[in-house]
This record gives C-alpha cells, sequence and structure tokens, in this order.
C-alpha cells in the first residue's frame, strides 16, 4: 500500500497550519510549569467567603474554597442524605449514590414546596411540551394516543376484573 | 429577578422566585447578562446525571453581560462595562491557576476537589447559580471577567466564554501534526469547533462522526471536513481503520460524554441505570480507532463514578489520553486573534434565540434536537439594547 500524503494544497481552508507547533507533543506542557505544585497548598490565599449559610465541603480538602456559592444550602431529608454522603470521599461510591438519591428526593420535595408556595407546577410546561408541539407533534400525538389507549385498556380491564 | 430554575430531571422553568444576587466577597461582580447559550454541558444537567443537582439551581455559563455593582476589592471591572465571563470561576493565585490550568482553580469548589468550579453547574462544581437569569454573582471578578473589546460581535463574545476555546483545547490536545488524520467524535457545537480548530494545527484530513444528518451537514460546510453518520457506518471503528489504510486515525477527539448513543449496553448501563457516570460509547470507539501510540483527546463530560472503557486497550496500543475542562482565560487572547484573523466563525453555530422567559421550551428543544437546533442563545428581559 503506497503512503498516501495528503493533499498539500489547504489554501481553501483559511489558517491552516498557522498553529502548527512542533513542540505540541503529548509532553508538550499546556499547563505553564512554575514548581509552585511542590509548595502544595502553601500560597497567599484570596480572603475567605464566609459562610452564611451551611456548606458541605469534600473531605479530601481541609475546609471551604475561599469562595463557593451560597443558593440552595442543603434542606430536608434530601439535605440529611447529602450530609451523609460528604462523609465519604470522592474516591469512594458511598458519597455519589447517596447524592444522587438526594436529588431524586429533591425532586418531590421541590414539588411539595411549589405547593407551600401556592404554585400548582405545570409540568407539561416545564418539560417544554410546547417545543414538541410545535416541532414533534406527530411523536406527541402519537405518544398521547398510546398512552391514552393503554391507560383505557388498564381501566377496563380493572374495572372487568372487580366485577 | 427572572432566573431559570431547575425543578428535577427534564424539567425546568423560568420564574421570578429568586431575589437578586449580592456581592458575597470582596472580589465579587453582579452582572446584568445580556445573552446566555444553552450548552450540551447543560443537558447533563437537564438529564439528572449530574450528582448535587439542586432542585431550585439556576443553570448557565456561557454568557455575557453588563457590570453592575463590584466588590470593594475589584480594579479591573467598572459599572458599566461589557465583559464575556469564562465558564470557570477561576482564583488567579492557586498553583493551578498560576500555570494557567484555570478549569482546575483550588480555590472556586468546595465539593469536589476533582472539579474546578463553574457557573450554574450544580453543587458538584462550587454551587454557582448561572447565567440563565437577569443577574448573576461573579467571583473573582478581577480574574475571569473580559472586557469585550469593541470590534467584537457580541454574538461571537458569548460563544468565547465556552464553545471556541473547548473546541480548540480539545484539537490542541489532540497533538497534531502536519498532515495527521483527526477523527471528531460529536457534531455538537463543541465537535464542530473542534473540527473547525483541527485544520488550524496542519491536520491532514479531519472527519466527524455524528447520526444527526443536520448537524452532519453543517459541519460538512461550516469546517470542510468529511463527516459520516455513524449509523449507516455499521461498525464505526471498523470504517476507521479501512479509511485509514487499516492503520487506526492518529488523533481522536471525543467531544460527545455522557449522553453517547449508538450502543444499547452503554446507554442502559450509562443513562438509564446509572450504573456508570455516563454512556461512554464515544470515548469507547475514540479509543479502538486511534492508531497505536495515537493520542486520544476528550473534552466531553463524564459523572465522577467512572466508565466502561476499553482501558486494556489504552495500554496495549500505548494510548496517550488527553483531558481537562477547558481553560476559558488562557486560550482567549489567541481566540480573539483568531476571529480577527477570520480562521474561526463562532457566531455562525447559533441557530436559535429564545427569550429566557421561554426557557423550557428552548432546552426540551436543544435536548430532543428538534428544529435543526445546534446553539441556542437566551436573551433575558431585561438585557436591553
Ligand atoms: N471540557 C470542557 O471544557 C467542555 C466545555 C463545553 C462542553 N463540554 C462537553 O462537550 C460535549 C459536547 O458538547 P456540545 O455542546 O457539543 O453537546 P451536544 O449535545 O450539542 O453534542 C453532542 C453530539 O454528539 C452526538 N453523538 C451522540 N452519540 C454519539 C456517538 N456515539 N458518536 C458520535 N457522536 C455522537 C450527538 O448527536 C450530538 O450531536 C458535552 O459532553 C459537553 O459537556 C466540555
Ligand atoms: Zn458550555
Ligand atoms: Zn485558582
Amino acid at each position: 500500500m503506497t503512503m498516501e500524503y495528503p493533499d498539500p494544497n489547504y489554501t481553501r481552508i483559511k489558517g491552516w497550519g498557522v498553529d502548527a507547533d512542533p513542540k505540541n507533543d503529548p509532553t508538550y506542557p499546556m499547563k505553564k510549569y512554575t514548581g509552585d505544585d511542590h509548595r502544595r497548598l502553601d500560597y497567599r490565599r484570596p480572603p475567605q467567603q464566609v459562610a452564611e449559610v451551611e456548606v458541605l465541603h469534600s473531605n479530601e480538602r481541609p475546609g471551604l474554597s475561599a469562595v463557593f456559592g451560597t443558593r440552595q444550602p442543603p434542606s430536608g431529608l434530601s439535605g440529611q442524605l447529602r450530609r451523609f454522603a460528604f462523609r465519604y470521599s470522592e474516591n469512594s461510591f458511598a458519597h455519589w449514590l447517596p447524592l444522587l438519591l438526594a436529588d431524586r428526593v429533591n425532586v418531590a420535595e421541590g414539588i411539595l414546596n411549589d405547593f407551600r408556595n401556592g404554585i400548582i407546577p405545570n409540568i407539561m410546561r416545564e418539560k417544554g411540551m410546547g417545543a414538541e408541539w410545535k416541532y414533534n407533534r406527530k411523536k406527541l400525538i402519537k405518544k398521547a394516543v398510546i398512552t391514552l389507549a393503554v391507560s383505557l385498556a388498564l381501566l377496563s380491564f380493572l374495572r372487568k376484573d372487580r366485577r | 429577578m427572572l432566573a431559570m430554575n431547575y425543578r428535577g430531571p427534564f424539567r425546568v422553568r423560568a420564574d421570578y422566585y429568586k431575589p437578586d444576587p449580592e456581592i458575597e466577597h470582596p472580589g465579587d461582580a453582579i452582572v446584568r447578562v445580556t445573552r446566555s447559550c444553552i450548552c450540551g454541558s447543560d443537558l447533563h444537567l437537564y438529564h439528572g446525571l449530574v450528582p448535587d443537582t439542586r432542585v431550585g439551581t439556576t443553570f448557565g455559563h456561557e454568557f455575557t453581560g453588563v457590570v453592575v455593582e463590584t466588590g470593594a476589592s475589584v480594579e479591573k471591572l467598572k459599572v458599566g462595562d461589557q465583559v464575556l465571563v469564562p465558564f470557570n470561576v477561576a482564583c488567579g493565585v492557586c498553583p493551578l491557576c498560576k500555570q494557567e490550568l484555570y478549569g482546575n482553580c483550588h480555590e472556586a469548589n468546595p465539593g469536589a476537589t476533582a472539579v474546578g468550579g463553574a457557573f450554574g453547574y450544580s453543587h458538584l462544581a462550587g454551587g454557582y447559580d448561572g447565567g440563565q437569569a437577569e443577574y448573576v454573582r461573579v467571583p473573582y471578578a478581577d480574574v475571569g471577567p473580559t472586557i469585550i473589546p469593541g470590534d467584537i460581535h457580541p454574538d461571537d463574545a458569548v460563544l468565547l466564554t465556552d464553545v471556541v476555546p473547548t473546541g480548540y483545547q480539545a484539537a490542541e490536545m489532540g497533538g497534531i501534526r502536519k498532515g495527521d488524520t483527526v477523527v471528531v467524535f460529536g457534531a455538537g457545537p463543541v465537535g464542530i469547533m473542534a473540527a473547525k480548530c483541527a485544520w488550524l494545527f496542519g491536520a491532514g484530513r479531519v472527519i466527524v462522526i455524528d447520526h444527526l444528518e443536520y448537524r452532519l451537514e453543517f459541519v460538512r460546510n461550516y469546517a470542510q471536513c468529511e463527516a459520516y453518520d455513524f449509523r449507516s457506518l455499521g461498525d464505526p471503528v471498523l470504517f476507521l481503520k479501512k479509511t485509514t489504510d487499516y492503520y487506526g486515525a492518529d488523533v481522536c477527539i471525543d467531544a460527545v460524554g455522557c449522553e453517547a448513543a449508538g450502543s444499547f449496553l452503554q446507554t442502559f448501563t450509562g443513562r438509564k441505570g446509572m450504573l456508570q457516570g455516563g454512556s461512554a460509547t464515544a470515548l469507547y470507539w475514540a479509543i479502538n480507532s486511534v492508531k497505536k501510540g495515537g493520542i486520544v483527546s476528550v473534552v466531553s463530560v463524564y459523572g465522577p463514578t467512572g466508565n466502561f472503557i476499553p482501558i486494556g486497550n489504552v495500554v496495549n496500543k500505548g494510548i496517550t489520553l488527553r483531558a481537562n475542562q477547558a481553560s476559558v482565560k488562557r486560550l482567549l487572547p489567541k481566540m480573539i486573534e483568531h476571529l480577527r484573523s477570520g480562521y474561526i466563525d463562532p457566531k455562525a453555530i447559533i441557530t436559535h434565540r429564545v427569550p429566557l422567559e421561554e426557557v423550557a421550551d428552548a432546552y426540551h428543544l436543544f435536548s430532543a434536537k428538534l428544529d435543526n437546533c445546534i446553539k441556542t442563545v437566551l436573551i433575558p428581559p431585561s438585557a436591553g439594547a
């Protein structure tokens, strides 16, 4: 097989090769190496943001980072799960799985919260069914028809069963 | 203020529930958002794949805006400045930032040491509310935010916050040598940009793989490359081997990430069963279709729990894996230069402009890939002129 060297005429591509750099092999540092790695966490830290809400931090670091987000502090049952998760390191499934579970519990809490705040969540709207209706109507109708048919069948089956 | 509000997997809305953000640290600024994109990364949150995504979170890490307030120690920005804000929250002084690894800052995310800080990316990335809102709190305002040069179009500016540097870094990490055959998996905004940038490093041949015909068509024209639908290829790895004289591609780029389609087993265990950190189909293919001694560059996002990839083949083939979150600040000056030289044309990938009020439809449209969507920009009502 002959070596097929690519067509050298790349004038049709604006900027072809402008960033070709023989030093850009896998060892070429994208990192500007300064040696600071060896000083570890011994550097002048930015001023510390004061935590006015509960902020969970990974146990793989000594404390909070200098800044952090403060919205949605842990609360309720999902919050308990999150606190539990943070007792384990990022290396542990005992960290990630409770967090995923907490996220699901949090969805239910979100709906309850909505009701508490007098909001009836418009789930169809939240799911973007407006766009589905506009751009994917056939599939939406098909889905709706199937759902309706299945529920009707189930309903009549249950009724018969009861009689 | 009006803000996007995450309610659970596949459920978001825009509402006035949130108070305006406040300065919480002397280095903060408050920015009034003028444009805010939806990213493929947001889909991982939207689909509930990212642990510690709390209900009520506002997403959005690609935004531009106007500075409306600055903290006591902010020196480089003043009220009224038009800024583009890199998606990384970075302190600028930790050893990582000092070495220009702004995507890996150690002072921006208490929740996970493996993850840097990012706007609107759940508590896994620091718990910051994002830019899909009227206002946003921007920590370390002297480090990341960059005043938008007068000659840069606002639509280009917003894409400089993530997509452009990420696509560029994907190609850069590929260590491309003149004449190399580069395969890009994924024809989303990031893959499209990676394909475009591969040429700047002197690629000899650029091949993009996806399964959405409209995106393949787009990237073929936009990045002047070959593009193939993996559904029609049968086994995409075999196809790539054949088309490289049974040698394998020199460089493979994974620009798909944990939402990958194409393998029932991966989809089932990764996206439905959550037995791994998302579906790793594209990375699997990338490892298997690169040449021995080749380089696989990964910019796409996977969950923290791990994935099924053929690591044995990485060893046996002597593959170099290179990966990172993009270091936006490091690349910005060069990206602006390339924009001015006309080497890249970011705004051409924007297909949808949606008022923030319609955020739920916008997410669904992008997630379900309806109406030939490539990139969506949300415009808050207060964006003004
Ligand atoms: N590292 C970073 O800094 C960074 C920054 C931005 C985005 N990202 C990540 O990059 C990835 C792409 O982002 P995007 O905005 O382009 O997302 P996108 O969802 O628009 O694009 C992904 C594309 O991959 C395609 N695809 C699905 N399965 C495939 C497969 N098996 N093979 C080939 N293509 C396949 C999809 O059809 C889609 O077109 C995401 O994972 C995102 O999180 C990373
Ligand atoms: Zn993004
Ligand atoms: Zn830092």
